[in-house]
């Protein structure tokens, strides 16, 4: 690990004020990815502020029937909340199909959101990666690319984001709030929170600098049935090849994007009408894949339907 | 950087790099060499310690970062002389050929039955408003984050089902 000073912060804004003013300054919450990434020197901050024992731990209800989840929730916190399990069962699902027990009474709700790809390049910094170091280019292009994007990649970046929960936040409609350096607090859809790689895949989200995320807001459980299904090289522990989360008539994908996938196209092909198989098909027409990932739009044309039905109450 | 942790019920004033780990603030400064680093990058489970009471790898935590907070090593859960049932019942079972993961699987298996006595979730539990049934298959799922190279699975799980209470 590189040097770096360590505060805890006192409160929200001062912890936003601190990263406005210290250059090279994280943010560190549970810190099970950002510490992994320090020791192996893909991250070098000068700095940590240490967020962790903010006052925004806590789950409460929202006036129209949602949830707020203050983000620094553990991941084991919001999956054993009983009004989650019990109205967004999609999120406990997605929750716990991520990572060991020890790592998720860790992981924060907002650090989840803001881990970083394990695409194999990343990890190995003797090998090119343009999200790692700029312009050196992505050796994921041409090399071992099996658990790349199929959506929204770039010539720059074809890494995937890793989180479950997020998948599940996704196709709930969840909402952002932050508090910026400046000190205003804003909301967002979640839709709005990560970036497409394009030419700057370094550049992983639509947060200012120094903006910490302050909670995730649930809007109330949409209409019908709700189930989170990952598919993956072993039983558990285990980073996704493919997942999907229903809930109601929302899908959105995982690790087969830089970002949470949000299917539209194959929800709009639901809401008109049209079978699981043929919406599904309607998403993966665009598609693209890598040397060796193209089994992934197999996988996703199988398992969506079965996730689809059994969110509707059939079988598994 | 000066932290004051609580380790096995005593407090202990440290003066660190905040660079140390939880884990090497425990190996390394205060001698206390039971629990293991194998991987060091929270992928083996070999360095879990209960922190409050909850299990967590202790590679992947800052020692600064637990400033106040009361952390149980495996020499705080027994003794040679004055074992834990756990520990009595890994040596009953066999649960272990080398042993290097057993501090780790026996911290993480403390912490995991408190998770389910607390009725949390994991991916096995199939009803997510019911009582938690630890099944063998909720079991090894709670225990996916130890792994043990000599492969001493089923006999691990027999340990902890002993001293669980609690029926398959």
């Amino acid at each position: 690990m590189r040097p770096f000073t360590y505060e805890r912060a006192a409160s929200v804004e001062a912890a936003v004020k601190s990263a406005a003013q210290t250059p090279n300054a994280k943010f560190i919450a549970g810190g099970t990815n950002l510490l992994d990434l320090m020791k192996l020197e893909i991250e070098t901050p000068a700095h940590l502020i240490d967020v962790g024992r903010l006052p925004i731990a806590g789950i409460e209800d929202t006036a129209d029937g949602g949830l707020r989840i203050g983000a620094m929730a553990t991941n084991s916190h919001v999956a054993a909340d009983v009004r989650v399990r019990s109205r967004y069962p999609v999120l406990t699902q997605a929750i716990v199909a991520g990572g060991s027990g020890q790592l998720r009474n860790k992981a924060t709700t907002g650090g989840n959101l803001l881990q970083r790809t394990r695409c194999a390049y990343f990890y190995d910094t003797s090998k090119p990666c343009n999200k790692r170091q700029p312009g050196s280019g992505c050796g994921a292009l041409e090399g071992l690319n099996r658990n790349s994007a199929i959506f929204g990649a770039s010539h720059a970046c074809i890494a995937t984001h890793p989180s479950d929960m997020a998948v599940a936040l996704t196709a709930l409609d969840a909402t952002v709030e932050t508090l910026s350096p400046s000190g205003q607090a804003r909301s967002f859809s979640i839709l709005e929170l990560h970036r497409l790689p394009g030419e700057t895949p370094d550049v992983e989200t639509h947060l200012i600098p120094g903006e910490l995320i302050t909670a995730i807001v649930l809007p109330p459980p949409p209409a019908g049935g709700q189930v989170y299904r990952k598919v993956r090289d072993r039983a558990s522990y285990a980073a996704g090849l493919a997942s999907v989360a229903v809930a109601g008539g929302n899908l959105a994908l995982g690790s087969v994007a830089h970002k949470p996938w949000r299917a539209e196209k194959a929800e709009a092909a639901l809401a008109l009408g049209s079978s699981p198989v043929e919406a599904i098909a309607a998403e993966l027409a665009e598609a693209t894949h890598s040397s060796r990932n193209g089994f992934k739009i197999d996988l996703l044309r199988r398992l969506v339907p079965v996730a689809v039905a059994q969110a509707n109450g059939g079988e598994a | 950087m000066k932290t004051t942790i609580t380790v096995n019920g005593e407090a202990r004033a440290l003066d660190l790099d905040p660079r140390t780990t939880l884990l090497d603030a425990l190996r390394e400064t205060l001698r206390l060499t039971g629990t293991k680093k194998g991987c060091d990058h929270g992928q083996c489970g070999a360095c879990t310690v209960l922190v409050n009471g909850t299990r967590i790898n202790s590679c992947l935590s800052l020692a600064v970062m637990h400033d106040g907070d009361a952390v149980t090593t495996i020499e705080g859960v027994g003794q040679v002389g004055a074992l834990a049932p756990i520990q009595q019942a890994f040596l009953t079972e066999d649960a272990f050929q080398c042993g290097y993961c057993t501090p780790g699987q026996i911290c993480s298996a403390l912490g995991m039955l408190a998770e389910v006595a607390a009725n949390q979730p994991s991916q096995e539990t199939t009803d997510l408003t019911g009582p938690i049934r630890l099944t063998d298959d909720e079991l090894r799922e709670r225990m996916s984050g130890n792994i043990c190279r000599c492969s001493a699975y089923p006999q691990i799980v027999a340990a902890i089902r002993a001293v669980s209470g609690l029926p398959a």
